[in-house]
């Protein structure tokens, strides 16, 4: 536990978070994936788990599509920078949508949240959907919000149809 | 045995030169319709293929619905502990008896007249059953077996011929590799937490080749390597200086090699730190208490990517994956891959392992994805085969040693799937 006392509620609201919950979604959209990596306090966790998984799922027992720390995060952004990571090049059209959003609890040093999202990944003629639900893990750090761990649950029963995760959903 | 060759295909699947060091493989293989539904018949329906593992039914009662080789399929260890597998399909009137992904039950029932089976697929019961008199001391109503089942190692295969050779034949050297892997454990391997299912568009032979194509690797996965090297600690000395492919007999080939990354069992690399190090030592000590210590030293160091005909992969390299792929279209297949490990695995290590697995493997790593974009991109190209018809497949021939960035071991493929297409048995 850290030094400073923990603080007993949270500043902002679902406004704020939405704001935030937005703005993510459109750097992802315009691929600004270096900038979106700051959204991330360092040593934060980004999983993606098994399509139709249930929220408790732990990549320690469970075999997971991603489950970054943050070092692998980072070099998931740096990869999909560059011309070699073939999947993404060119790059693929992406738009994301968010919504239902709700904050589940906790205070400015951690807080739980939840959105629905559908994101359209547009490529070589052919559009894929990943529809499913976001939970995060976040923080109010010096009045901004921090991502600690991000998890995203496609809510489909397998990735057949689109194939594979080359994005940040 | 060419006559089945005949209909409207007429040109030849693949074309072998030895002395001219020609292999050229015709690219309809991978575009046309009536090929794949020929190899439905001839490879699909007489092949033993994979359907599941052992510790996937660690209980009586334990079953899981699959389609493989095209077929809805029930696998299931009956109140008996014998493991069975049946056609997903009521004697009655054809329903899928069994619509859950897997579970635990005492008996299937239909959703559509309520007929009842047990676990070993004899009919219980159905509703105003005095009304039928027919004799079903042959099997008539009970759900239908699938003509073989067996299992080598905790590996359970299917086979739809009643006439096909015994898994132990067909196996052939495949086995050899097979013990590899499952000798890392004292006490049995486990699947790990599911399965992936994915999807893309390209045909399903082409996943055969890119699974043991050591040509491909720096082209194809510059950022992985990028990765590895990004973070210090992560590469290790090879501990091997082996590098061939073999022909394992029946169509089934490997490629052999050391590489540079961590092994769970039982290859450290810096990253791993010095527990790393320790847990490995342990690891291998045990390897060799069990073995002869070059076997145990090919069980820790060696890794390989194996593809047993016509669609299961066991890659032992970083971590162990299975992979099978089947065509949904010439142009379109379904893969699932699933991670083994040792049942008595540390926590500490079966994170590193599935840590491992995740940096390669499956739909969200930072190397398989390019794969199936590399294989879409082919089965696009294929779009020109009236006029650009052949793959070239010759790398390596006319050289007296083969390595495993040769392409021998795709040719061996090649021959037995060529050889089925023409209508020959094993």
């Amino acid at each position: 536990m850290s030094e400073q006392a923990i603080s007993s509620s949270l500043s902002i609201g679902r406004t704020e978070l939405e704001d935030f919950l937005y703005e993510e979604a459109a750097l992802l959209d315009k691929w600004q994936l270096v900038q979106w990596l700051t959204l991330f306090v360092e040593g934060a966790k980004y999983w993606v788990p098994p399509a139709g998984s249930a929220d408790d799922v732990d990549p320690a027992t469970t075999l997971f599509y991603i489950a970054d720390d943050y070092f692998r995060l980072t070099e998931r952004v740096k990869r999909l920078g560059k011309k070699t990571a073939h999947v993404e090049f060119p790059k693929s059209k992406l738009r994301h949508l968010v919504t239902n959003v709700r904050i589940l609890g906790g205070n400015d040093d951690l807080f739980e949240a939840t959105s629905n999202f559908v994101t359209y990944r547009s490529k070589s003629g052919a559009t894929e959907t990943y529809l499913g639900h976001h939970l995060y893990d976040l923080c109010v750090l010096d009045g901004e919000i921090k991502i600690l761990k991000k998890t995203s649950i496609i809510d489909t029963d397998n990735i057949n149809e689109q194939g594979k995760v080359s994005i940040i959903i | 045995m060419s006559s089945v060759k005949a209909e409207t295909i007429v040109e030849p699947f693949i074309i072998e030169n030895e002395s001219k060091a020609i292999f050229r493989v015709n690219r309809r293989v991978f575009v046309d319709e009536e090929i794949r539904q020929r190899e439905i018949r001839h490879i699909f329906d007489t092949c033993w293929i994979y359907i599941g593992h052992e510790s996937e039914l660690p209980n009586p009662g334990d079953f899981l619905t699959r389609k493989v080789g095209g077929r809805e399929l029930i696998f299931v260890r009956s109140k008996d502990n014998v493991v069975r597998s049946f056609f997903n399909t009521c004697p009655h009137r054809g329903a899928m008896v069994c619509r859950e992904k897997h579970g635990n039950d005492k008996m299937f029932m239909c959703m559509y007249h309520a007929w009842s089976f047990d676990l070993a697929g004899k009919l219980i019961s159905r509703p105003e059953g005095e009304r039928y008199h027919a004799d079903n001391s042959g099997g008539l109503h009970d759900l239908a077996p699938v003509a073989n089942l067996d299992s080598y190692r905790g590996l359970y295969f299917v086979n739809f011929d009643p006439n096909a050779v015994d898994l132990n034949t067909y196996l052939a050297g495949a086995k050899e590799y097979i013990d590899l892997t499952i000798d890392q454990s004292e006490f049995g391997m486990e699947i790990v937490g599911g399965v992936q299912e994915y999807g893309f568009e390209a045909n399903w032979k082409l996943l055969v080749e890119n699974s043991c194509d050591g040509y491909h690797g720096g082209p194809t996965h510059a950022t992985y390597f990028d990765y590895l090297m990004a973070r210090p600690g992560q590469l290790s000395d090879p501990g091997t200086k082996v590098n061939l492919p073999r022909d394992l007999g029946n169509g089934h080939a490997v490629i052999e090699y050391g590489g540079p990354w961590g092994r769970p069992v039982a290859k450290p690399v810096d990253a791993w730190g010095e527990q790393g190090k320790v847990d490995c030592a342990e690891l291998l000590a045990k390897l060799e208490a069990r073995f002869d210590k070059e076997y145990a030293h090919r069980i820790a160091y060696h890794n390989f990517n194996m593809s047993i005909f016509p669609n299961l992969v066991i890659n032992n390299i970083m971590a162990i994956t299975f992979r099978t792929f089947y065509p949904e279209a010439a142009n379109k297949q379904h893969v699932r891959a699933w991670a083994l490990a040792p049942k008595e695995e540390s926590e500490i290590m079966r994170e590193r392992r599935l840590y491992n697995f995740l940096e390669f493997l499956g739909p969200g790593g930072l190397a398989t994805p390019d794969d199936c974009v590399a294989l879409k991109m082919c089965q696009k190209g294929y779009q020109n085969a009236a006029f650009a018809g052949w793959n070239d497949i010759s790398k390596g021939m006319g050289e007296n040693q083969q390595r495993n960035t040769d392409e021998e071991q795709m040719r061996v493929f090649w021959r037995e799937w060529d050889r089925r297409m023409s209508g020959a048995a094993l």
